[in-house]
């Protein structure tokens, strides 16, 4: 789920209308954009405390055989929570999950991956090497 | 494959929002609301109607006996509403029960507090039947005059409980009661007596 | 005296369709776009998100654009926009221990675990005008690349707790599981205010309010002694409990900034003396208004440790009644709202004090 919530759409439509076109998903729930309430806590480390929401999406959908896929995704894209909902649905089918994970789950993976060691190495190039002079309690 | 709720949530409760709101404001009024829903039984369509409009994750709900076993219509309020189950009547925001099954007992439920009345319980009652006749009367805030109105099966100490009820607005419960896709409302501020 | 006023429907439809037009502003020049705004103005939607308390980048760009870039009426467009919204629920509390981070300094220690990461800053920019930026075809910034696989970021603790592991500074209480926590947006603040209450309100306060009373504590109203022990810029995941399911999933990631301010110490009554805290958390790189929120949680905090009241960022009931720009904002300008009937009162009052002959009168109010 964790790797459905951060897809796009354009990584879920693909494989959805290529290998699982009979899906017969349907919504148990119109797809709804809302809040959740963010918390942070207190020192980072403390009591919780609200932070500020964000929008949040949710799609719930049933498949024939009686599956239920959940996705929950921030921001407002509707679309994108319903697909996620119906590849959180279909891995739970074990004749389909192998699949889901090879056709969807990976790909979304290594993108993230490949994205996350850009990113780290780009932000590590501003690492600071000090060196140190001259210390004063190092005086004899 | 589970019962669907709202087709249309933002429209669909924001007018059930409206009828309920119509009917808290002027007592004994009946009033369309859940038309097109199609609720598991034995939920009339205006009692899930107001509890899905009204109700949500943070409004524990209490349903009586009677409603509870049936399983699949607990379930669908759970489900579509995300409303915790009230451990007793005195800890729901709204509360849902039958007034042919269930005992009504307007004390039980929440008060609400002094500075806070509006922390008390919404009972919303499934009724056999409702109408504007005059075996009850109802008279206080928004209404012109005297209201008529006739629901059953009415409890027997119905009257003498509702009066205990409002005499301590601005506590007390307001009931909402249910009868197909109609609802009307007896909000604590108004009082009712017998009729012919 | 009574002054009835009709009118002004069709100056005020007028009024929006000028707005519309000069909001478009010269037909010749491009239309700007709202990813246009999200990533080149990225620091304005940063802060119209912790303002408007919504995480949301596209409706933050799309309210400046909006607003004009009039960043409180921004604010203001967002809070409005999510009382349309239903909560679905509440997070759990964001990890920021486990944030990927963009930028991490600290000033109180040189060497620390996870090292010191610059990240995307200001602050060692040289306030020059860049008449580079003034062309549109001045060739494409690029990114620095790594020098060494070793500059891989490691484990990077939260300097407060290392220097909690030698026990010379307070500890956070340690939260109570299932405790209910206070949101200012459900029940009204009251006085005295709980922490979570506190935080929650400079959270969502005023970035230019907070950084006032930050500075007066520095220039000696309300002095707290701070070091910066650490800020951390970067993404956190987001994690929500789903009732169906039972269990908590990720429903995504938002960037946060935190500031850990280290202050004076305290002690006395037995306790050692150990240093105290304050706390900011914003979303998105809102690093002035983190570290402002800390300097003002910490001076919020006075009362807890007996010290004297020298200052209003001291004063709990002024700071949060007074933190929030969009009530600020409605207060201040709705003077400009007819108010004809009031001075048409007042001004009689006045006509009758100077006919009554007292030149010199008490005043009206």
């Amino acid at each position: 789920m964790g790797l459905l919530a951060r897809a796009l759409a354009s990584e879920l439509t693909g494989p959805l209308t290529r290998r699982f076109a009979d899906h017969g998903a349907k919504d148990l729930k119109p797809v709804e954009t809302g809040l959740v309430m963010l918390r942070g806590r207190a020192g980072g480390d403390g009591a919780p405390f609200n932070l500020g929401e964000a929008t949040v999406t949710r799609a719930i959908v049933e498949l024939p055989g009686g599956e239920r896929g959940y996705a929950h995704i921030l921001g407002r894209d509707a679309e994108l929570a319903r697909l996620a909902a119906i590849f959180d649905a279909l891995w739970q089918k074990p004749d389909q999950r192998r699949t889901v994970e090879t056709c969807v789950l990976e790909p979304i993976a290594s993108r993230l991956e490949a994205a996350r060691a850009r990113r780290s190495a780009e932000i590590a190039a501003t690492r600071v090497d000090f060196f140190t002079l001259k210390r004063g309690e190092d005086e004899p | 494959m589970s019962a669907m709720a709202f087709a249309d949530p933002a429209f669909e409760s924001q007018a059930a929002f409206r009828a309920i709101l119509r009917a808290i404001a002027s007592p004994g009024a009946i009033e369309p609301c859940g038309r097109g829903l199609k609720p598991p039984s034995p939920l009339s369509p205006a009692a899930a109607a107001a509890i899905l409009t009204l109700a949500d994750f943070e409004t524990p709900l209490w349903i009586a006996p009677s409603l509870a076993e049936w399983g699949e219509a607990a379930a669908y309020l759970k489900f579509h509403t995300g409303a915790p189950l009230a451990a007793s009547p005195r800890d729901a925001a709204f509360a849902l029960l039958d007034l042919e099954r269930d005992s009504l007992d307007l004390k039980s439920f929440a008060q609400g507090a002094p500075d806070y009345p509006d922390r008390s319980t919404t009972v919303v009652a499934e009724t056999r039947s409702l109408a504007r006749r005059p075996m009850m009367r109802i008279s206080g805030p928004g209404v012109r005059g005297m209201a008529e109105i006739e629901f059953g099966p009415t409890p027997g100490d119905f009257l003498s409980q509702w009066e205990a009820n409002r005499s301590t607005f601005p506590l007390g419960v307001d009931l909402i009661l249910a009868h197909g896709a109609e609802v009307a409302v007896l909000p604590r501020s108004v009082r009712v007596t017998g009729g012919e | 005296m009574y002054v009835a006023v009709k009118g002004g429907e069709r100056a005020i439809r007028n009024a929006h369709a000028l707005l519309a037009d000069r909001r478009r502003g010269n037909r010749d020049t491009p239309e700007l776009t709202t990813a246009q705004i999200d990533e080149q103005l990225a620091l304005a939607v940063d802060r119209v998100m912790s303002e408007g308390s919504l995480y949301d980048r596209g409706i933050a760009a799309l309210a400046i654009k909006q607003a004009r870039g009039d960043l409180i009426e921004a604010i203001f467009l967002v809070r409005a926009y999510r009382t349309t919204l239903p909560r679905f629920g509440f997070a759990e509390p964001i990890d920021t221990a486990a944030m990927t981070l963009s930028r991490r300094v600290s000033a109180t220690y040189k060497d620390l675990p996870g090292g010191q990461v610059l990240g995307p800053t200001f602050d060692y920019s040289h306030r020059l005008i860049d008449f580079g930026l003034e062309t549109e075809d001045a060739p494409a910034p690029t990114a620095p690349a790594a020098t060494a696989a070793s500059d891989a970021q490691g484990p990077s603790p939260r300097v407060t707790d290392l220097i909690a592991r030698d026990d010379l500074i307070e500890r956070e209480l340690a939260p109570r599981p299932g405790a209910p926590v206070s949101d200012i947006t459900r029940d009204a603040l009251a006085f005295p205010a709980a922490r979570d209450a506190r935080l929650q309100n400079l959270a969502r306060g005023d970035e230019g309010f907070l950084l006032s009373l930050a500075y007066s504590t520095q220039r000696g109203y309300g002095r707290t002694h701070p070091f910066v022990g650490e800020i951390r810029f970067g993404e956190a995941a987001v994690e929500m409990f789903i009732d169906d399911l039972g269990f908590a999933v990720s429903i995504g990631d938002i960037a946060l900034t935190e500031c850990q301010m280290v202050n004076q110490f305290t002690g006395g009554d037995g306790r050692p003396a150990r240093f105290t805290r304050g706390y900011g958390l914003a979303f998105g790189q809102s690093e002035r208004k983190a570290m402002s929120m800390a300097l003002v949680d910490r001076a919020l905090r006075a009362d807890e440790f007996g010290e004297e009241h020298k200052g209003p960022a001291q004063d709990e009931e002024f700071v949060l009644s007074h933190s929030d720009n969009v009530q600020a904002t409605g207060f201040v300008e709705h003077l400009k709202l007819p108010h004809y009937v009031d001075f048409q009162a007042e001004l009689a009052l006045l006509r009758q004090l100077r006919r009554d002959g007292g030149a010199v009168a008490e005043a009206a109010e």
